[in-house]
């Protein structure tokens, strides 16, 4: 099990803007009446979008007003699943695999870049709020290790130099590429491809 | 090596686009009309022919799955659910199935769908995977605006409405019934079975849960036969599948293979071999981290089927293979997957809440040679205290992998490890409460 930290500077209020609530009525719609309960995580997420990739209590209260649950239900949810941030991470939030498959390729060099460029500590915001990073578990794309994820977009075939380099173009305001850094296709294997070829080469 | 005109997936590593038109050059939607009047008895006899066994770790054979779902539809409405939770370490399959081939899946959802009566399919998506939900997203609005899915979904009579839901970061979540908890918006907390999902499931109504990739043969297995899928495999394992090959290999990459196909082969042909050469092979984890991992001496002869792995006391699981040659301490590599498990654990059951974190915290002692001779055996009473006495299988999931490593690499531990440790000086300790692991005979 994994402890959640909950931020001690919290905001009084947090109410949807006009189109996130347009956004709820379509997400309660996918559901069968009566099972607004269902909303819960896409509106948590939602409400993490809106609050610069952060869930504050107000909102967690908000959430449940709306889906008629009771507020110690809602904060159940967003503490029992690790990618509702309950605590500030930055506008660029890194998560390192450091899983076994990333680990044997070499993800704890990732974790010292990301050491050196953002804070020796995990979860800790760099001077100006703009960015954290932090260790996580298997993101799931264990062939193309090792790793890590920014915001949405996967980073892959990584190095601590490669890393180091994206982080910098990052803090600079840029937007690296996703994908692989190998410059392979997906997960083909690389220089070795036997298979499909026909296709690949049509 | 299967011929490329018996691949199911042909654009894996996205060579060709994604959508409606690349996906119809496939052979993908060209006679899914056809397909469904054949009926729901036809379809679920054909799969069950097929042997086609469920490609999401336990292997149960989907034809039979479907047929537990009641005939008729009374006053509750049936559900179909797709498990797109893929967290397992070792497994990315499923991720290039939603990236690269989504119609094949949503149009074995849609069958699936008819077969078991359902109006209504949730694919459950793991919350990292936001971009592939957006392209699976995209491919289904694709779906609907082609009248492929939606009122009378490609001209077969029947309404079908596909949604996506996106999981949050829990690997538990890939429990069938912890997945529908998650999916009435509570925590993710596997429910007892029975009662099964396919009678009482998703808010109280008859439910199928699937893999991704297992749906996604669907389609293909019908257009071409279930006597072409048997032909592909043995006996019991038939048909393709996808293998994720990761860790100290030269290449690491997805393919799909035949069933039943050699490790070796595999890992020398697709992957490129072993870093450093056969010779310098370690152990391999043959189905995503919950199966225990296999020594070099059976990894040279060993196929990669769910039924010779069972033999081996391993399992195919997900066919996620992680390789780890000599260069990495096996202790460590073992430590960090009881890591994964203590964080992943839903705290539910003791055995499992406790023990997870009681397994990583011996492990890491181990790895670094500061644990005693008698905890060697200790650990594993730990892993048999937590096997079979959870709800769910996460139990052994977290147990297997290190009572897998203890079978094989016992003595190495032992030779880390092998300082006489205080209590046994001293024996008799009142409050000690493994006493029972010392005294042997009392055990």
């Amino acid at each position: 099990m994994s402890i959640k930290k909950i931020s001690k500077e919290q905001p009084d209020k947090f109410e949807f803007t006009l189109d996130n609530l347009e956004k709820v009525k379509k997400i309660i719609s996918k559901y069968p009446n009566g099972k607004k309960q269902s909303a819960v995580m896409p509106l948590l997420y939602l409400a993490q979008k809106q609050n610069n990739n952060w869930i504050p209590l107000s909102a967690i209260k908000y959430i449940g007003k709306l889906l008629e649950m009771p507020y110690i239900k809602v904060y159940e949810v967003a503490t029992f699943y690790t990618m509702y941030n309950l605590t500030p991470v930055g506008n660029h939030f890194i998560q390192v695999c450091t899983t076994t498959p990333c680990m044997i390729r070499g993800a704890y060099k990732l974790v010292e870049a990301c050491k050196e460029k953002i804070s020796p500590n995990e979860n800790e915001l760099l001077k100006n709020k703009n960015c954290s990073w932090v260790e996580v578990e298997c993101l799931g794309a264990c062939v193309n290790a090792p790793m890590m994820q920014i915001n949405n977009d996967y980073y892959e075939d990584l190095d601590k130099e490669k890393t180091l380099k994206i982080i910098d173009q990052i803090l600079k305001g840029e937007n690296p590429k996703p994908g692989s850094y190998r410059g392979r296709l997906n997960t083909e294997p690389e220089n070795n491809r036997k298979t499909l070829m026909d296709i690949k080469n049509a | 090596m299967l011929k490329d005109e018996d691949r199911i997936f042909k654009n894996l590593y996205n060579d060709k686009g994604v959508d409606v038109k690349c996906a119809q050059e496939r052979g993908d939607w060209i006679n899914t009309k056809e397909l469904c009047s054949k009926g729901r008895d036809w379809i679920i006899n054909e799969i069950k022919s097929s042997e086609l066994r469920g490609r999401g770790g336990a292997g149960f054979p989907t034809g039979l799955k479907w047929s537990f779902a009641p005939k008729e539809v009374k006053s509750r409405p049936h559900y179909l659910i797709i498990n797109a939770d893929e967290s397992e370490p070792g497994t990315c399959k499923d991720r290039d199935i939603l990236r690269f081939e989504p119609h094949k899946l949503i149009e074995g959802c849609l069958i699936a769908s008819y077969a078991v009566n359902a109006h209504v399919c949730y694919i459950y998506i793991r919350g990292e995977y936001f971009n592939e939900g957006e392209k699976l997203q995209e491919a289904i609005d694709e779906a609907y605006q082609k009248n492929l899915i939606g009122k009378n979904a490609s001209g077969t009579g029947w309404d079908f409405d596909i949604f996506i839901h996106y999981g949050a970061g829990a690997y538990i979540c890939g429990e069938e019934t912890a997945l529908l908890e998650s999916l009435e918006g509570k925590k993710g907390q596997p429910r007892l079975k029975p009662p099964f999902p396919a009678l009482i499931g998703l808010y109280g109504c008859p439910t199928i849960i699937n893999n991704v990739e297992t749906i996604a043969v669907v389609p293909t297995i019908l257009r071409r036969g279930s006597k072409w899928f048997v032909s592909l495999g043995k006996p019991k394992n038939t048909g393709s599948k996808i293998f994720c090959i990761s860790g100290n290999v030269n290449n690491p990459c997805n393919v799909e293979e035949e069933m039943g196909i050699p490790l070796k082969n595999l890992i020398e042909n697709h992957a490129g071999g072993v870093i450093g050469g056969w010779e310098n092979l370690k152990a391999v984890i043959p189905g995503g981290s919950s199966m225990p991992l296999l020594p070099k001496k059976t990894c040279d002869t060993i196929t990669m089927d769910f039924d010779s792995l069972i033999q081996e006391k391993s399992g195919l699981g997900t066919a996620g293979i992680v390789v780890i040659n000599n260069d990495q301490d096996i202790i460590k590599c073992i430590a960090r997957i009881a890591k994964f498990y203590k964080h992943e654990s839903c705290g539910q059951c003791t055995p499992c809440r406790e023990g997870t974190g009681w397994m990583w915290r011996m492990l890491e002692r181990m790895s670094k040679g500061e644990a005693s001779k008698d905890e060697v055996d200790m650990l594993m009473d730990v892993t048999k205290q937590i096997e079979g006495h959870t709800i769910c299988a996460f139990g052994e999931g977290s147990a297997w992998p290190v009572q897998g490593l203890l079978r094989n690499f016992k003595k190495e531990i032992e030779k880390k490890n092998n300082f006489n440790p205080i209590v046994k000086q001293n024996k008799n300790i009142p409050y000690l409460v493994d006493q029972h692991l010392l005294d042997k005979k009392n055990a």
